[in-house]
């Protein structure tokens, strides 16, 4: 019962910080801004909604002994640091690209990589 | 001949983890142990120039790898929550002054630059651009700079953190 509500309350705050993200994708002016959005925000919701699946695969594992709950958790927890190291490397590639395209910070108080190698 | 053993064991424990709750030989079955023990050496001879590129092992150390686990759970993860509840506050009310900064680290090591890059990337209203491959510096795009900071050359990587004091934890692991 309790964990039942813990896995309901990793899964809302996932899905809320996820649609937040999707939101700043659509509302934010430039790439840069957008990158703030689609990096930080889905990677925590995905880290909560991941959190859910481990903590119901422990759960299911301690009530029926069933090994496979176990390897469910795993697994998961897994996909969960994977998720976050490569969403962070990804973001920094992407960005770096634009930057050396051509594509700049449209409102920007001040650009210094501009002035580094321009 | 190090650099081998180092990534064999390695290998063999990612092996050892993803096979878990397999058989009765503590959690593993006898034929998963040795494709285990098959693949971790095969790994070893493949990529032993990889993982120890430096030669250097300090990254073998048990009490740096506690540390980095502690500071994934502790200190990197309040300063993602304040980040998030950040960048859901300016979704949602769209104050923003954005730009380009550039960050002075005092990081040496290939690791203690990488992990700072992604720390910065996912904690405070910040993503990493690119990096000064001379002097270790990076530039970072910054969704909110504070009134008057735009006309600083270089901000103090300890500047961006305000909770916990994240580089310093880097340097402690990685250095």
């Amino acid at each position: 019962m309790i964990i039942e509500g813990v896995i309901l309350i990793f899964l809302l705050i996932g899905t809320s910080f996820n649609t937040l993200g999707v939101l700043g994708l659509l509302r934010f002016p430039d790439l840069y801004t957008r990158m703030h959005a689609t990096t930080k925000a889905t990677t925590f919701g995905s880290i909560f909604t991941s959190l859910s699946v481990v903590v119901y695969g422990l759960w299911l594992f301690f009530d029926s002994k069933d090994s496979q709950f176990m390897v469910l958790a795993i697994h998961a927890f897994i996909a969960m640091l994977a998720l976050a190291f490569t969403n962070a490397v990804g973001s920094h590639a992407i960005a770096r690209a634009a930057h050396r395209m051509g594509i700049k910070p449209s409102p920007a108080i001040c650009d210094r990589l501009e002035e580094f190698h321009p | 001949m190090i650099p081998f053993i180092i990534t064999a064991l390695f290998g063999f424990f990612i092996y050892l983890v993803f096979t878990a709750g397999s058989g009765n030989i503590g959690l593993w079955s006898s034929s998963e142990l040795i494709a285990g023990v098959a693949l971790g050496i095969l790994t070893g001879i493949v990529t032993r120039n990889f993982l120890c590129r430096k030669k250097n092992y300090r990254m073998a150390n048990p009490i740096r790898l506690i540390l980095l686990a502690v500071y994934i759970i502790l200190p990197f993860f309040i300063e993602m929550t304040k980040a998030n509840l950040d960048v859901a506050y300016r979704v949602i009310t769209m104050k923003i002054r954005p730009g380009i900064v550039r960050v002075e680290s005092n990081l040496r090591t290939d690791l203690g630059i990488f992990m700072l890059a992604n720390s910065i990337t996912l904690t405070p209203g910040t993503i990493t651009v690119d990096i000064d491959e001379k002097t270790h510096d990076l530039f970072i795009h910054n969704i909110n700079i504070g009134e008057g900071d735009e006309e600083k050359a270089a901000f103090k990587d300890v500047e961006l953190f305000s909770l916990a004091n994240l580089p310093a934890w880097i340097r402690r692991i990685a250095e």
